[in-house]
């Protein structure tokens, strides 16, 4: 019974169904075989004495602020991450008990300072919720209009970064020029580059000054093409491919693991963005693709990232388009200030501030927990209130502290030089981390 | 006068000449890498101290020597000292075999009826063994500041700069090996000669693969970026100059800028045509004109990679060096041998 291996081969492939095999999922371990597999060298390595222990941060040009990582390292290749977060604790969640909701406000652009607005508006949709306060149809879009703005700023930073970290400065310096444009409309339209401060209860700080429509216009306009360069750069860039391709894999069932959310989940083939899933704002009411891609490695954050770029764009566009007229704050006396205009004219608008800005607002009793789309991924606020001006709890679930502690699941097997890659593809603000 | 004593009289001034003259040129090397940075970048580089800034590095170097000499308390201190001259030596001696200019009889100037040679070891066969051995030995240095310094991210910096050596070290070498086949000889002034005529004489022309194996190769013995791997600044802070300050980290720094400056030479001068000019009507410039336009124009594209692109993993330098740059060198080099074997 000797048949030659050609007629075997031959038999198999008639045995075989003829439909199509279907997509190939590269055969990943699971994180639990992972952790075992990295658990029982780490142990063998221990034994030998072998590891080089390397402390990288608090200082390190390349951890993004001043997160700090103990490194075992097996020559090169990382066998274990001590992550060490807190090293930018300021207390800020124990701050926000001692002030009103509206004092609350500003420290939030202290969060994240990336995207400062992003942080006042997750907090605002929190206390909104509790106070419930309908927000005016205007102030809902210039919210989502301002929302994207920081996302553009936060998305064009974070690609000069990423490209720094694999050793070309260039990029960065050409990536901080396009954010220039972007922090110029901020503050334009907020006053502040960076602390915006520009969300209220109720409504947003001011209305859009004159000439921003015609200035905003040209910079989404513009923008669009400038993604598509930086990404003829970067796409065609054989090194850039070996160094990105295939490398910081994360699953999705990682992410889930891990709390992971934002571009590098999107990257991992899940669809899920809060501003489609849970609308917010004037999302349900604008037009716009959530990215996808499937790789979930360093490539495809990359290419996510660039996706929501352009979508931004043609969201500010449409906000702009569908801006409706009326107020930009909330007609709502117990909660919310009034406009800036009217305190200088109308009697009871004057008083109404005095009374919000020295007495708070009046929060009913209760708890809620709220949670948007901000650049880096989902950010949650949970508000405790006992009834009264302040808060009697606030926590911020911030998507940079998880994407923080999950750096030992993300890293450990890769090298050093990829560690820095991967780190810089998750989009880690320290601020966010550390509050 | 005897022509001895001319001779001698003649390499006491190219000994003493050509270092200032580099020294110079690396002044203005690292301006000019500061400025073009600037330029890729779109800001200006430096303005400040001389006309567009041009004393930059004059300035930087007075602030080095006038900085604290500090080293750590745990260092190897006498290998720490010792290793900035590893580094910095060697690359200038190398200059010793470099031609800059017309060698030989009926091609060098006469003065006061004596010849002066455009190199300062004329009579030295072996130029191309002596560049590759210096080469080798300035990674001593490397190596040894990682080692000495007995900081972590040094010892890295000085591992990674082991393995970069030993994997383009034999690409290398091979490609040369292509030209020194051609030529006949390993002397320097003899690949010069060998190339005479207008630039389709010269060895980049039949030597292409060898050619652009060998510069990939420069740009891993220059650590310059997509190599530079041993000082990466995102990964290692500044690899196995983490621990060093002062002027000891102004030697390395300088030396980097001389080893450029000598390297784009063996470039010119091996593929290049050294110090010919690119059309023999063009001959009433002199040699060394020719040979310094060359290493300026090779500058500038080291500079310009290294703004350019993107820095590779150490292992993927690696697989490059033995599995991409090896094998082709080698066939160059076969292809080569058949070549002038069967043509004469």
């Amino acid at each position: 019974m000797s048949a030659t291996p050609g007629t075997k081969a031959a038999a198999r492939r008639a045995a075989a169904p003829p439909v199509a095999a279907p997509m190939a999922t590269p055969p990943h371990p699971t994180l639990k075989e992972l952790k075992e597999r990295k658990a029982a060298s780490r142990q063998r390595l221990r034994r030998r004495g072998d590891l080089l222990t390397i402390s990288m941060g608090p200082q390190h040009p390349s951890t993004h602020g001043v997160f700090r990582a103990e490194l075992d390292l097996d020559g090169e290749v990382i066998v274990a991450v001590r992550p060490e977060i807190g090293n930018l604790h300021r207390g800020v969640e124990k701050l926000c008990e001692q002030l009103t909701y509206h004092q609350v406000i500003p420290l939030t652009d202290r969060l994240d300072y990336i995207a400062g607005f992003a942080m006042n508006h997750g907090f605002c949709e929190a206390a909104e919720k509790l106070m419930g306060v309908e927000v005016p149809a205007r102030a809902r879009y210039l919210r989502t209009m301002t929302h994207e703005l920081c996302r553009l700023s936060n998305h064009i930073l974070w690609l000069g970064v990423h490209i720094m970290d694999l050793g070309t400065q260039t990029f960065f310096c050409i990536c901080f020029r396009d954010r220039e444009y972007v922090l110029d409309l901020l503050e334009m339209l907020t006053g502040a580059r960076l602390t915006h401060s520009f969300a209220r209860i109720g409504g947003v700080a001011k209305d859009l000054p004159d000439g921003f429509e015609h200035r905003c216009r040209k910079v989404i306009d513009f923008l669009p093409k400038r993604v598509a360069e930086y990404e003829r750069i970067v796409k065609n860039n054989r090194i850039y491919h070996k160094r990105a391709k295939g490398v910081g894999i994360f699953t999705s069932e990682d992410c889930h693991t891990w709390r992971v959310t934002g571009p590098p989940l999107r990257a991992a083939g899940v669809a899920r963005d809060l501003r489609k899933d849970e609308p917010y704002a004037a999302y349900d009411e604008v037009d716009f693709e959530v990215a996808v891609e499937y790789n979930a490695d360093v490539y495809d954050r990359f290419l996510v990232r660039m996706k929501e770029i352009r979508e931004s764009c043609k969201i500010i566009a449409q906000c702009l388009d569908a801006l409706p007229d009326g107020p930009f704050l909330a007609k709502d006396v117990a909660h919310s200030l009034p406009m800036k205009a009217d305190v200088l004219r109308d009697p009871a608008a004057m008083i109404r501030d005095f009374c919000q800005v020295f007495k708070g607002p009046s929060a009913p009793k209760g708890e809620v927990y709220r949670a948007i789309e901000v650049p880096k991924g989902e950010m949650g606020v949970y508000i405790r209130s006992e009834g009264g001006a302040k808060p009697a709890r606030v926590r911020f679930s911030n998507p940079s502290f998880y994407h923080a502690q999950a750096v030992p699941a993300l890293v450990e097997g890769e090298t050093v030089a990829d560690m820095v890659a991967i780190f810089a593809s998750v989009d880690v603000v320290l601020g966010d981390c550390d509050r | 006068m005897s022509d001895e004593l001319a001779q001698f009289i003649f390499l006491l001034i190219k000994a003493v000449a050509l270092p200032l003259v580099i020294i110079l040129i690396v002044a203005f090397a690292i301006y000019f890498e500061r400025k073009f940075a600037g330029f890729f970048q779109g800001r200006v580089g430096p303005t400040y101290l001389g006309p567009w800034g041009s004393l930059q590095s004059f300035g930087d170097v007075l602030k080095l020597i006038s900085k604290e000499d500090l080293i750590p308390a745990k260092a190897d201190k006498p290998v720490f000292k010792l290793a900035p001259y590893l580094v910095f030596i060697p690359a200038f001696l190398v200059m010793a075999v470099l031609p800059f200019g017309p060698v030989g009889a009926g091609q060098a100037p006469e003065f006061f009826g004596h010849r002066f040679d455009f190199v300062i070891a004329a009579g030295f066969d072996s130029g191309l063994v002596l560049f590759l051995a210096m080469g080798a030995l300035a990674f001593y240095g490397v190596v040894l500041a990682g080692w000495a310094s007995n900081s972590n991210y040094s010892l890295l910096g000085g591992l990674r700069a082991g393995a970069q050596m030993v994997s383009y070290e034999l690409a290398m070498g091979f490609a040369v090996v292509g030209v020194m086949l051609m030529a006949g000889s390993l002397s320097l002034v003899d690949i010069v000669d060998a190339q005479a005529g207008d630039f389709w004489h010269w060895y980049f022309i039949p030597q292409i693969v060898g050619g652009v194996i060998f510069f990939i190769a420069t740009l891993a013995e220059l650590n310059r970026t997509p190599f530079d791997l041993p000082e990466a600044e995102q990964e290692l802070v500044a690899g196995y100059l983490t621990e060093y300050s002062g002027m000891r980290w102004g030697m390395f720094y300088l030396s980097e800028y001389v080893n450029m400056i000598v390297v784009s030479g063996i470039v010119a001068t091996l593929y290049l045509g050294g110090w010919r000019a690119p059309l023999t009507v063009l001959d009433f410039i002199p040699g060394p004109v020719w040979f310094f336009l060359k290493i300026f124009f090779l500058m500038f594209i080291y500079m310009w990679i290294r703004w350019t692109i993107f820095r590779y993993r150490y292992n993927q330098l690696m697989s490059i060096g033995w599995k991409v740059l090896l094998p082709l060198s080698l066939a160059n080099l076969v292809v080569t041998a058949i070549v002038v074997s069967l043509v004469g």
